[in-house]
């Protein structure tokens, strides 16, 4: 609790039991009225100070007018207990509210609460705290275990495992060692650190993430922005209406003014927006907290917003859905046994640095033992053909076969086919090409689950490789064949497609695509953990390499929209059937105080559920 | 310059509106960011005007909401 909150919490203990006292001694006349005056000026004296300062700034339509109106009008119109009543419940509903959202705020920010305290620097042989923004670029800093890494830097000495789930929402731990590079934010788990700092604070990824997600509330989305502008008319009419409330029945039927000025107090006490204002930008913070503890980081409300209402998915190919590396897909033997075939290959490549040669040898595995070979000779454009425990070996592309006249079966396989001969006979081929992401068709599966209409894959790989990745992900279209500036006018063309309210969200690296990340209506980088130019460039950015959570990024927009929605929903349902009750005459003031904060509080209830996001964390992988 | 602003005990969203709107029409404001949520005011202004557009907003929020203490 702040001091404020106590504060005000002992001044509603205090009124409270002056009010059960003025009620329960059956006081009379002078001695009643006395006790509820005392009570009113315990509970009320700051609204109405408030209110008259106001006005003699010239701001009348506050909330604090209308409650001073509201209740003084209920003590001159004999209403006593009511209009101390009035009072103690609103403020017990204030309070409420204050604490409801400072609790919210303080668990939203401990989601993302990821600041390290100290860093530890050896100084004449003993270990000193000092405060992270002290450390210099340069400096060695040591990390124990349990401590959270402060600063960017490189490991001079030691190894252990690092918790990378408060940055990542990854569970498995990274192991590191001496000369790798760590981000600051993990947690060290096993060993002692010593590490060399690359950054300064301000600079670590630490930081960069912080200042990213506590702004990011300040970029308010259409919802918040409608809500405001809502609120700004909202006071005045209610207002206008409670004075035509006050005024005209009386003059038109006759009936006793008190009757339709009661009536008009409650809709003053009505006329505060504070439910709506309140809960609608809680909802969106709840729900970039919530991202963010799944390491999605989303840089405004208003992109959490356009995640919601996202209509078309763009993805980059290479990185984002595949794995940008090459890898054995397939082995067609002939004549011998698998195993054989990739052992012939993998010492027929054994000179090549190339990457397909690359992925031949780790899908082989075992070492070579160079004193099988001899005479490896490259042939340029073809491939190799080398001696191996005295056979003639032959690896490379089908004009290799053609060109030594060997009988092959050509392969329809996708990707690069590496055939093999031996002896002048052919003994099959080896199938590389880039892999698909474990999580890739699961989160396309998802995305078409969660109501996306399209999803389109931009690469600039040949044709066959593109439509193959996109036929196996059931992506509805692939554009290939594409130089880096096509795949701006290809995003173009999509976003002159795409319905008004629908919005178009690119999917990259966030390396090589910042010109496509800025023109798509979202700009959604991957991978990014480390990667300075990624989070700079994109709207949202994914710690992790995984496509599953941009699934779950937009369904937590979803559910956040949801959530603002129910609550617009809800607080002006109420309080316009209260206000209609309320000139009937058959609301009480009690029916309005509840109208007014009872409904805030309930709202900020339901804004808060906005940063559960467990639900959403990585569907199950295929 | 751009300086963020704390502004202790802000806990209404409406009062945080005002304070923008108002913050806002100072001569010398180049953009303010009044964020209820994050308790904070990102105040944007000429170097050589900064000081006096924040006394000036530091006032003008003791008016509208006498409870929030400014923390420049």
């Amino acid at each position: 609790m702040t001091k404020k909150q106590k504060h005000l919490l002992t001044r509603i203990i205090v009124a409270a039991v002056l009010f059960a006292a003025g009620g329960l001694l059956h006081l009379e006349g002078w001695v009643e009225l006395g006790v509820y005056l005392v009570c009113y000026a315990v509970i009320g004296w700051d609204i109405v100070w408030k209110a008259i300062t106001n006005i003699l700034h010239g701001q009348v339509f506050d909330e604090n007018f209308l409650m001073t109106i509201a209740t003084v009008g209920a003590l001159i119109l004999g209403e006593h207990s009511e209009g101390v009543a009035v009072m103690l419940f609103y403020q017990v509903g204030e309070w409420f509210q204050s604490y409801a959202v400072s609790k919210s705020r303080r668990s939203i920010t401990s989601l993302m609460d990821i600041r390290p305290d100290y860093a530890n620097i050896e100084k004449d042989g003993k270990l000193i705290q000092v405060d992270p923004e002290d450390v210099k670029i340069g400096d060695t800093i040591i990390v124990k275990p349990g401590e959270r890494v402060p600063l960017d830097g490189k490991i001079i000495k030691g190894s252990s495992t690092l918790d990378t789930s408060a940055l990542t929402g990854e569970s498995m731990p990274r192991e590191v060692e001496a000369g790798m590079e760590v981000i600051s934010g993990c947690i060290n788990q096993t060993g002692i650190l010593t590490i060399q700092t690359t950054k300064e604070f301000g600079k670590s990824t630490v930081a960069k993430i912080l200042d990213l997600v506590e702004n990011a509330s300040d970029k308010k989305g259409r919802m918040e922005n409608f809500i405001t502008r809502f609120a700004r008319y909202y006071t005045p009419v209610v207002v206008f209406a409670a004075l035509a409330l006050a005024v005209l029945p009386p003059l038109v039927t006759g009936q006793a003014f008190s009757i339709w000025i009661y009536r008009a107090l409650t809709f003053l006490v009505i006329s505060c927006p504070c439910a709506l204002v309140i809960s609608i930008p809680l909802s969106f913070f709840g729900g970039i907290g919530g991202a963010s503890k799944i390491g999605v980081l989303v840089k405004g409300s208003n992109y959490l917003e356009a995640l919601a209402y996202t209509e078309t998915v763009v993805f980059d190919k290479t990185g984002t859905l595949t794995k940008g590396s090459f890898a054995v897909t397939e082995i067609q033997a002939n004549g011998i046994t698998d195993e054989e075939l990739l052992e012939l290959a993998a010492y027929a490549e054994d000179y090549s640095n190339h990457p397909i040669s690359l992925s031949i040898q780790k899908a082989y595995g075992k070492k070579i033992d160079n004193s099988r070979i001899t005479d490896v000779q490259e042939i340029a454009g073809h491939g190799v053909q080398a001696v191996i425990d005295g056979m003639t070996v032959l690896a490379g592309n089908a004009k290799l076969m053609e060109r030594e006249h060997i009988p092959y079966t050509a392969s329809n396989a996708i990707g690069t086919v590496v055939y093999v001969a031996f002896d002048g006979r052919y003994a099959g081929c080896i199938v590389i090409a880039d892999e698909i992401k474990a999580d890739a068709p699961a989160a396309i599966k998802t995305l078409k689950a969660a109501g996306i209409r399209q999803t389109v894959m931009l690469t600039g790989d040949a044709d066959a490789v593109g439509q193959d990745v996109a036929r196996r992900l059931g992506l509805d279209r692939a554009y290939t064949e594409l130089l880096p500036a096509d795949k701006v006018d290809r995003v173009e063309e999509l976003l002159a497609q795409k319905s008004d309210k629908g919005m178009l969200a690119f999917v990259g690296d966030g390396i090589n695509d910042a010109p496509v990340l800025a023109r798509a209506d979202v700009g959604i980088a991957m991978g990014a953990l480390g990667s300075d130019a990624a989070i700079e460039a994109a709207d949202v950015v994914l710690m992790t390499d995984e496509p599953s959570k941009i699934a779950a990024i937009m369904q937590i927009a979803r559910k956040t929209i949801r959530i603002s929605n129910e609550n617009i929903v809800f607080a002006l349902g109420v309080k316009f059937l209260v206000l209609i009750l309320g000139a009937v005459g058959r609301a009480n003031m009690w029916a309005a105080v509840f109208a007014d904060v009872g409904v805030s509080v309930i709202a900020i209830l339901n804004a808060i559920r906005a940063m559960r996001v467990k639900q959403f964390e990585t569907p199950a992988q295929e | 310059m751009k300086k963020t602003i704390k502004l202790i005990d802000l806990d209404c969203g409406h009062c945080a509106d005002k304070i923008q709107n108002a913050v806002q029409k100072i001569d010398g404001v180049t953009s303010v960011a009044v964020n209820f949520l994050g308790q904070k005011m990102v105040l944007e202004a000429p170097d050589e005007k900064f000081d006096a557009v924040l006394a000036e907003a530091t006032a003008l929020i003791k008016k509208i909401e006498p409870d929030v203490t400014v923390k420049a």
